[in-house]
C-alpha cells in the first residue's frame, strides 16, 4: 500500500484500492470503452474547479482504481475484453488506442471466432466451461498488478448469449476464486420492444444466477437512458453511442473519488466495498440503480445555473416517484406520514406511487459543496422500518467537479424501482415459457425446463421481497 | 470471424450463385479500397496465390493476390456451369469446386435425388471436405436452388442429409426458389412436395422465394424508373436488381434483374456478420432468433428500398418509408402477406446510416397495424450494420416467420393433389430404384403436418392476449424477521 503525505495542511493521499473490470460481449465491449474514457477524460478535466493539489489527488486516485501504468506514460485501463467474435473487440481496442489519452493492455483480450449466437445456454454451458481457464488465467493477471485490489466489476448486457450467459458463469467462477473479493455487475436491460427475441429468456436466467453469485447488481435500462438523450440532451437521432456514453457518465459520476463526510482528509479508498457496505445490508436485496441530476447538452448547459437546493429538491421526489429522470416527475408523490401507518403493501397491480428504499447513496461533486443540504432524504417515511434512517442513508461530496457540470448529483439507490421492470420480465418470460416456444434452443445445450423453473422461482422471491417492503 | 460455404444447385441455384458471387466481389471491392485480404472477405472468400499448383496456395492475410469463392458448384448439365467458366467471373472459380454431367435430371426430382444422390454422393462430399478444410472456422452452408425441377430439387435437397451427418455443427441455410402457379414444369408440384420434406427435416433455416414475386418487383421498379413520376433521378447503381458497375462486365441474361434480387438477399442477410455495426447480428442469431419450433424455419424475407433516389440526404420520412415498406406485400420476396396473417417472429437488419432510436421509432409506429402470436408480443430482433449496399446509404432486410407461408403451402399441395389424383407423370418417379408411392404419401404428410400447424397458430389470431398465472411464492423473508443487528454486510 503505497501511501504519499504531503506536508502542511494540504490533504494527505491515500492511494485507493484498484477495480478491475471485465466487458463481456458487445454490449459490455462498447460500455466499457465509454467507461474508461469518461472516468479519464474527467479527472484531466481543466474545469475542476478546485485547486490544482486537489486536481492532482483526485486524478491520482482515479488512476489508482482503474489504470495502471506503462512506462511511457500511457495509462492502461485494469480491463479484461471478452468476446466471442473478434469484430467488437477489434473496434474497442483500435478507439483507445487512437485517443492517445489511454488504452487497453496488449494482452488483454480474450477472443473467439463465433459468437454466442443470443443464445444463454450456449454462453454459459458451451463457451463458458470451454474457455474459463484462459479467461480467469487473464483475470488473475489483471488482479495480480494491482497494489491492493477492490473487486470486479463486471460489464455485460442480459439479453445477447456472450454478456449474459458468459458473464454468468465468469461471475460464478470469480465467486469460487476470489471469494472475499467483491463483484459488482453492471447489467444492462435491454429494450421493452426488443432487440433480440429471445431477450426475456436470457434476461432472467442471467439474472436468477447473478443474484447467487454476485454482491451488488447495478442496472441500467436502454429505455430509461434512451429517454435520458431524447428529452434531456435533445439528441435528434440516437445511436447506442449516444446511449452508451450517458451511461458512463452516470457511472463515472459514482466511481470518481470522493471525500466521506466524517473525514475530508483522503479520498474513500474503497470504491467498490464502500458502495457495497451502504447500500446492500441485505443479501435478499441487491438490485441497484442510478439516478443523476443535472444532465443535459452542452449547449443547454451554458445557459443554465443550478443550486444545490433545487438539484437535491429533484432529486429526492425522483426518488420517491420512481421517475427514471429529471423531466416528467410526478410531484403529487408524496411519503406516507411518519408515524402514521404505512399504506398498505405495494400492490403491483395498481400504479406504483412511492417508492421505498432499503438504502441510499447522494453523491454530490462541486461548487459549495459543503453547502448542500440532504436532509430530506434522511426522512424515515422514505426508508423500510427495519433500518435506521443513520445507517439507510449516506452521503459523500467533494468539492471537485464532475465532467462538465458545476454541480452534479448522483443518487445510487436499493429501492422499488426497478420491480415493475422486473415483474414485467419475468411475466413475458413466463407467457413465451407456457407455450415452450424457443426451449429447444436452449436444451440442445444443456439448460432444461427444470432449470427455467428454478430462475422464474428465484425472481419471483426477488419480486416479491421487494414488492413487501 | 467466421466462414460460409455456399453451394449452389442446379441450373437456377447456379445462376442465382453466380450473380451473388458477382454481387459480393463488387460490395466487398467498395469497402476494402486497400486491397488488404481481411476477415471481412475471408467470410466468403479465400485468398489464393495462384502460382503454387495444388493445395498450398492459401494465404490468410496481406495483400490480396487471387479471391477464390469459398462454393460448391453442382449441375448435372453442363451448360449453366460452362457458361460461367467461360464468363468474366471464371477466375473466381476452379474446376476443383465443380461436379457436372451431361444428362440432366430431366425435372425429376427422383433422377436427381437418388440416381444422381447416389452417383455422386462420393464427389460431392469431398468437394465439401476441401472447402470446410479450406474454413478457418465454418459457421454455414448456403443453399441454392429451385423447388421445382430435378437438379436443384432433388440433388440439392439429398445434399441437406448429407451435410446434417457430416457437418452436424454448421448451419444449413437454404435459398429455395419455389415454382408459380404459371410454371411451366408440369411435376414442379411433385418435385416441390418431395423437396419440401428434405427441408422440413434437415434444413435449419429455408428462405422460400418465388419467381413471381421477383417479377412483379421487376415490373415495379421498372415502372418507377420510366415512369418519370420521380422528380430526381434513379441512381443506377442502386437498383437492388442492377449489376451495372459490377466489376466484370457480362451479358445481360433474361433472369439477371431477378437473380440479382435474390443475391441482394443473401449479402444483407450476411452483412452484420462480415462488417462492423452498433448492433451485430451474427448468423447463427437468425436461428435463435426466428426459429421458435424446429419445424417452423421458413422465413418470408422483403428488401427495401428497391432503389436509391438521388437525394443524398435522406429525410427521416424517406427512412420511415423504407420500413414502411418491408412490411408491405408488394416488397415480399414470396407471395405473401405478413401483415394480414400472424407473425411468430420478426427481424429487421439495418445497413448503413441508421441508428437505433429510428429503428424504434419504426417499430412503434408500425407495431399496431400487425399482428403477433400472444406469446412473443415484442417479437423483434435488430441488427445495425454501418457498411450500406453498393449504391444505397441504407438499407432494410426484413425476414418474418409469419403464417403467410401457409397461403403458398396449401397451393401447392392442391397442385400436388391434382396430378396425384389422376397418378399423371407418376411412373417416370416410380421407375426410378428406391422409388415408391409411399416417399409421395410420405411427403405429403409432412407438408399436411406442417400447414396444421399453421393452422393451428392461425387460430389463435384474434384472440385476446391473456397474462398466464405466474407462480406464487411463499414470502420466506418477512419484515418481521429482520432486526438492525441481524443486517451485516457480508
Amino acid at each position: 500500500m503505497r501511501m504519499v503525505v504531503f506536508r502542511g495542511n494540504t490533504p494527505s493521499l491515500w492511494l485507493s484500492m484498484s477495480v478491475v473490470t471485465v466487458q463481456l460481449g458487445q454490449c459490455g465491449n462498447q460500455i466499457g470503452f465509454e467507461v474508461f474514457d469518461a472516468l479519464l477524460s474527467d479527472s484531466h478535466s481543466s474545469q475542476g474547479l478546485c485547486c490544482k493539489r486537489e486536481n492532482e489527488a483526485y486524478q491520482a486516485s482515479c488512476k489508482e482504481r482503474f489504470f495502471s501504468e506503462e512506462e511511457n506514460g500511457v495509462p492502461i485501463a485494469r480491463a479484461v475484453l471478452v468476446d466471442m467474435e473478434p469484430k467488437v473487440i477489434n473496434q474497442t481496442l483500435s478507439k483507445a488506442a487512437q485517443s492517445g489519452r489511454w488504452k487497453y493492455g496488449q494482452h488483454a483480450c480474450f477472443c473467439q471466432k463465433q459468437g454466442s449466437g443470443n443464445n444463454w445456454a450456449y454462453g454459459y454451458s458451451v463457451h463458458g466451461p470451454r474457455h474459463e481457464e484462459s479467461i480467469m488465467d487473464l483475470i488473475r493477471k489483471e488482479v495480480e498488478k494491482c497494489d491492493s485490489f477492490s473487486g470486479f466489476f463486471i460489464i455485460m448486457s442480459m439479453a445477447g448469449g456472450t454478456g449474459s450467459g458468459i458473464g454468468a458463469f465468469v461471475t460464478q467462477n470469480l465467486q469460487d476464486q476470489y471469494s472475499n473479493s467483491l463483484k459488482m455487475n453492471q447489467i444492462i436491460w435491454p429494450y421493452g420492444t426488443g432487440e433480440v427475441i429471445v431477450q426475456n429468456y436470457n434476461s432472467i436466467l442471467t439474472l436468477s444466477h447473478l443474484y447467487r453469485s454476485s454482491d451488488a447488481l447495478l442496472v441500467h435500462e436502454n429505455d430509461a437512458v434512451h429517454k435520458i438523450c431524447a428529452k434531456l440532451m435533445n439528441i435528434k437521432q440516437i445511436s447506442f453511442s449516444d446511449i452508451n456514453q450517458v451511461l458512463a457518465h452516470q457511472l463515472g459520476s459514482v466511481f470518481q473519488p470522493t471525500y466521506s463526510a466524517e473525514s475530508s482528509f483522503h479520498y474513500r479508498r474503497n470504491p467498490l466495498g464502500d458502495l457495497m457496505e451502504h447500500l446492500v445490508p441485505h443479501p435478499e436485496f441487491k438490485m441497484l440503480s442510478i439516478r443523476n441530476v443535472p444532465h443535459m447538452s452542452e449547449n443547454s448547459l451554458a445557459y443554465s445555473t443550478f443550486t444545490w437546493a433545487g438539484l437535491l429538491k429533484h432529486l429526492r421526489q425522483m426518488l420517491i416517484s420512481n421517475a427514471k429522470m429529471e423531466e416528467g416527475i410526478d410531484w403529487h408523490v408524496r411519503p406516507p406520514l411518519s408515524g402514521l401507518p404505512s399504506l398498505g403493501k405495494m400492490s403491483l397491480n395498481k400504479d406504483l406511487h412511492f417508492n421505498t428504499s432499503i438504502a441510499n447513496l447522494v453523491i454530490l461533486r462541486g461548487k459549495d459543496v459543503q453547502s448542500a443540504d440532504v436532509e430530506g432524504f434522511k426522512d424515515p417515511a422514505l426508508y423500510t422500518s427495519w433500518l435506521e434512517p443513520v445507517n439507510a442513508f449516506n452521503v459523500w461530496k467533494t468539492q471537485r467537479a464532475f465532467s462538465k457540470y458545476e454541480k452534479s448529483a448522483v443518487l445510487v439507490s436499493n429501492s422499488q424501482f426497478l420491480v415493475k421492470p422486473l415483474d414485467m420480465i419475468v411475466g413475458k418470460a413466463w407467457n413465451m415459457f407456457a407455450s415452450k416456444a424457443y426451449i429447444h434452443q436452449y436444451t440442445k445445450f444443456g439448460i432444461e425446463e427444470e432449470d427455467f423453473l428454478d430462475s422464474f422461482t428465484s425472481l419471483e422471491q426477488v419480486v416479491a421481497s421487494y414488492c413487501n417492503l | 470471424m467466421t466462414q460460409s460455404v455456399v453451394v449452389q444447385v442446379g441450373q437456377c441455384g447456379n445462376q442465382i450463385g453466380c450473380c451473388f458471387w458477382d454481387l459480393a466481389l463488387r460490395e466487398h471491392a467498395a469497402v476494402n479500397q486497400k486491397g488488404i485480404y481481411d476477415e471481412a472477405i475471408s467470410s466468403f472468400f479465400r485468398n489464393v496465390d495462384t502460382r503454387v499448383v495444388g493445395d498450398g496456395g492459401s494465404i490468410s492475410k496481406g495483400k490480396i493476390c487471387s479471391l477464390k469463392a469459398r462454393a460448391v458448384l453442382i449441375d448435372m448439365e453442363e451448360g449453366v456451369v460452362n457458361e460461367i467458366l467461360q464468363g468474366p467471373l471464371r477466375d473466381v472459380f476452379d474446376t476443383k469446386q465443380l461436379i457436372t454431367d451431361i444428362s440432366g435430371s430431366g425435372n425429376n426430382w427422383a433422377v436427381g435425388h437418388r440416381v444422381f444422390g447416389s452417383l455422386y454422393q462420393d464427389q460431392i462430399l469431398e468437394k465439401l471436405r476441401k472447402s470446410a478444410e479450406h474454413c478457418d472456422c465454418l459457421q454455414c452452408f448456403f443453399i441454392i436452388h429451385s423447388m421445382g425441377g430435378g437438379t436443384g430439387s432433388g440433388l440439392g435437397t439429398f445434399l441437406l442429409k448429407m451435410l446434417e451427418d457430416e457437418f452436424p455443427e454448421v448451419y444449413r441455410f437454404v435459398t429455395s426458389i419455389y415454382p408459380s402457379g404459371e410454371d411451366d414444369v408440369i411435376t414442379s408440384p411433385y418435385n416441390s412436395i418431395l423437396a419440401m420434406k428434405e427441408l422440413n427435416e434437415h434444413a435449419d433455416c429455408v428462405l422460400p422465394i418465388d419467381n413471381q414475386s421477383l417479377f412483379d418487383i421487376i415490373s415495379k421498379i421498372d415502372l418507377m424508373v420510366n415512369s418519370g413520376k420521380l422528380g430526381t433521378t434513379v441512381k443506377p447503381k442502386s437498383l437492388v436488381t442492377s449489376s451495372s458497375g459490377a466489376l466484370k462486365t457480362r451479358h445481360k441474361k433474361p433472369f439477371d434483374a431477378m437473380n440479382n434480387i435474390v443475391a441482394n438477399l443473401l449479402l444483407n442477410l450476411t452483412s452484420s456478420a462480415r462488417f462492423e455495426g452498433s448492433l451485430n447480428m451474427d448468423l447463427n442469431e437468425i436461428s435463435m432468433n426466428l426459429v421458435p419450433f424446429p419445424q417452423l424455419h421458413y422465413l418470408v424475407s422483403s428488401l427495401t428500398p428497391l432503389y436509391t433516389l438521388t437525394d443524398v440526404n435522406i429525410p427521416p420520412r424517406r427512412l420511415d418509408q423504407m420500413f414502411s415498406d418491408a412490411f408491405s406485400k408488394d416488397h415480399q420476396l414470396l407471395r405473401a402477406d405478413p401483415k394480414h396473417s400472424l407473425y411468430l417472429a420478426c427481424a429487421l437488419m439495418v445497413r448503413g446510416n441508421v441508428q437505433i432510436s429510428d429503428v424504434r421509432r419504426n417499430i412503434e409506429r408500425l407495431k399496431p397495424s400487425l399482428q403477433f402470436v400472444s406469446w412473443n408480443q415484442e417479437g423483434w430482433k435488430t441488427s445495425l450494420c454501418s457498411i450500406p449496399p453498393v449504391g444505397h446509404s441504407h438499407s432494410l432486410l426484413a425476414l418474418a416467420n409469419n403464417t403467410c407461408v401457409k397461403p403458398t403451402f396449401m397451393e401447392l399441395k392442391e397442385r400436388f393433389m391434382r396430378l396425384y389424383k389422376k397418378k399423371a407423370h407418376l411412373h417416370h418417379y416410380l421407375q426410378v430404384e428406391g422409388m415408391e408411392e409411399s416417399c409421395f404419401t410420405e411427403a405429403v404428410s409432412s407438408l399436411s403436418a406442417l400447414i396444421q400447424e399453421y393452422n393451428q397458430l392461425d387460430a389463435t389470431k384474434n384472440m385476446p392476449v391473456q397474462d398466464l398465472p405466474r407462480l406464487s411464492i411463499a414470502i420466506i423473508l418477512s419484515s418481521e424477521n429482520i432486526s438492525p443487528g441481524s443486517l451485516q454486510f457480508l
